[in-house]
């Protein structure tokens, strides 16, 4: 309550802004193996995850979100998140999903762009939308069939 | 209008500042702030007379016992309920219907039997009666909402050729602000033969209600839009209904006698309300209905209608927002969208100058549909909001539309 009051250009930094109007991998991948639907049903935001393997290699991935159901952090978290992770293998994009949330629970920051949502630390109403891609893509590598929600998830 | 100046210091929070700016509370439709005279009664209440209700034969058991029947007395008299017996304290809104469905609703709707709701209906007035249809083998009949935001009168008729048993609808919409015929639709619903239902969440706190005008069967309001604390409320019925369902839960104090293998119930209301009751929310509300009609409800409404009305100009104004809703028959609630800006993108950004608005499908996911939006930012008016309000409401808009690059 005493900290000072956080600065609405730290949650949406210029590099956020502009994945959110140009997302990057706004795509349906009719072939994927791997699919995955992500919900956070307190705001009604959706996610469409495709991701394709090549042995334990994402070699494509790409998301898709229904008319007007993903937030500026949600959409942009995603697009960044699928940059990130294309070419990675499977235990590396885990691992930027383990270093992603840990930033976001106040840990150090995630490496390259991801570092983009650390300003998301200071509006705890919006972290659920950040992870949302995530715990998507977690799913999808898992291939486990139940859409997630954000509210199964641990990320407080 | 209402003197807001003299009303706000009644409401201590309101005193809060928010990132070092005067807090503009307008989430109204969500749940209302409270008056100091609110917080004092329950206060006063447990540092006198606490103890539990209906059952002490001492002195200090008859005073709590008063003070909740007192509250009864206040809800029957705010919504000119039939008789005060007719008036069973419950959770809120949620729960007076969900009591309705499982008590009235699973004895009279069989398979085959129609229920109807409307697509404006908020999850709490849908729900219940899906788990009720699926239970039964019933039909859950959904009537459509107009271009404009009302209840489509051509398709509510169709819906009574099914005779349907029963008809549940919203007097006003928590997601457009619609005030509903109300009265129209009972008559319709009733010449087929149904029951009705009516959702007051968002009515009782902001209009002069009459129950006996309306002619509903059963009315469910929520205390905690209307000043009381949350987890107050009540169902406001017929007491020949009331006196012909069975109870909704077992326990202490809705019994009669308990034999080993059965039990009689209670009179009504008791036989509603099985166990402690939440005596604080009662006698909360009790309070909060004292200060409601202090300020008169036609004044009230009068108040909200004309904030209503100066947001709609006022948002209208900015190029790209789209507000939601009817043109006239409007509470005081504004659903609006900016722009390709998410709403959950604008209520952080107008958190920022202290401005607090709703964004979200209002649990009302049937609505937004129809809409075709997945979500929508929601200003909603009460009693202490005034033009200053509507204009750091503005102003907060327009800043979001610079932040995104919004044209202007």
């Amino acid at each position: 309550m005493s900290s000072p009051p956080p600065d609405l250009s730290e949650l949406y930094q210029q590099v956020i802004l502009d994945h959110n109007r140009n997302p990057r991998n706004f795509k349906r991948i009719e072939s994927a193996k791997c699919k995955a639907e992500g919900n956070n049903p307190l705001c009604g935001d959706r996610i469409q995850l495709y991701v394709q393997l090549d042995d334990d290699t994402i070699s494509d991935v790409g998301f898709q979100m229904p008319q007007g159901s993903g937030c500026a952090i949600s959409k942009a978290s995603a697009s960044l998140m699928t940059e990130a992770v294309k070419g990675k293998r499977i235990g590396d994009a885990e691992e930027m999903f383990e270093a992603f949330r840990t930033m976001l629970a106040g840990g150090a920051n995630a490496p390259g762009k991801l570092a983009a949502f650390s300003g998301v630390r200071a509006f705890p109403s919006r972290i659920k939308c950040a992870n949302l891609a995530w715990h998507a893509l977690h799913a999808a590598l898992q291939g486990s069939a139940a859409p997630v929600t954000t509210e199964s998830a641990r990320d407080f | 209008m209402l003197d807001t100046a003299r009303i706000r210091p009644d409401f201590p929070l309101l005193a809060r500042q928010e990132n070092g700016q005067r807090l503009v509370y307008l989430d109204n439709a969500a749940t209302s702030q409270k008056p100091r005279k609110v917080i004092e009664a329950i206060v006063h209440y447990y540092t006198f007379h606490n103890a539990n209700v209906h059952r002490g034969a001492y002195a200090l058991a008859v005073e709590a016992t008063d003070a909740y029947e007192a509250a009864r007395t206040a809800v029957a008299r705010f919504v000119n309920a039939w008789a005060r017996e007719g008036v069973v304290f419950t959770r809120g809104t949620t729960e007076s219907i969900n009591l309705v469905a499982a008590s009235w609703g699973r004895t009279n709707v069989r398979r085959g039997d129609t229920v109807v709701v409307t697509a404006m209906d908020h999850h709490s007035n849908i729900v219940p009666w899906q788990i009720l249809c699926q239970e039964k083998g019933a039909t859950l009949r959904m009537v459509e909402i107009t271009g404009d935001g009302r209840i489509d009168l051509a398709d509510f008729g169709r819906a009574l050729e099914a005779k349907p048993k029963l008809v549940a609808f919203p007097y006003v919409s928590n997601s457009l602000g619609t005030v509903n015929p109300a009265a129209q639709l009972i008559k319709l619903a009733h010449s087929a033969g149904a029951v009705t239902v009516v959702d007051g969440a968002q009515s009782s706190p902001h209009l002069q209600v009459d129950v006996q005008e309306l002619d509903c069967d059963f009315y469910a309001l929520s205390g905690h839009k209307m000043l009381a604390p949350m987890g107050s409320g009540a169902l406001i019925a017929k007491p020949a209904l009331l006196e012909a369902m069975p109870p909704y839960h077992g326990g202490g104090e809705m019994i009669e006698r308990v034999w080993d293998d059965r039990s009689s119930w209670n009179k009504i209301p008791h036989k509603f309300e099985g166990g402690t009751p939440n005596v604080e929310a009662a006698v909360g509300l009790g309070a909060a209905i004292a200060y409601l009609e202090q300020l008169g409800m036609e004044r009230v409404a009068a108040h909200e209608q004309e904030l209503a009305r100066i947001a709609v100009d006022r948002l209208s104004q900015i190029d790209g927002v789209t507000v939601y809703g009817p043109p006239d028959h409007r509470a005081g609630v504004v659903p609006f969208t900016y722009g390709d800006i998410h709403p959950h993108d604008l209520a952080t950004i107008l958190d920022k100058d202290g401005v607090c608005i709703r964004a979200g499908h209002h649990c009302t996911q049937p609505l937004m549909r129809r809409l075709g939006v997945a979500a929508t930012a929601r200003a909603s008016f009460y009693i202490y909001n005034d033009v200053d309000d509507i204009d750091a409401l503005v102003t907060a808009v327009r800043k979001a539309g610079e932040l995104f690059g919004v044209p202007a």
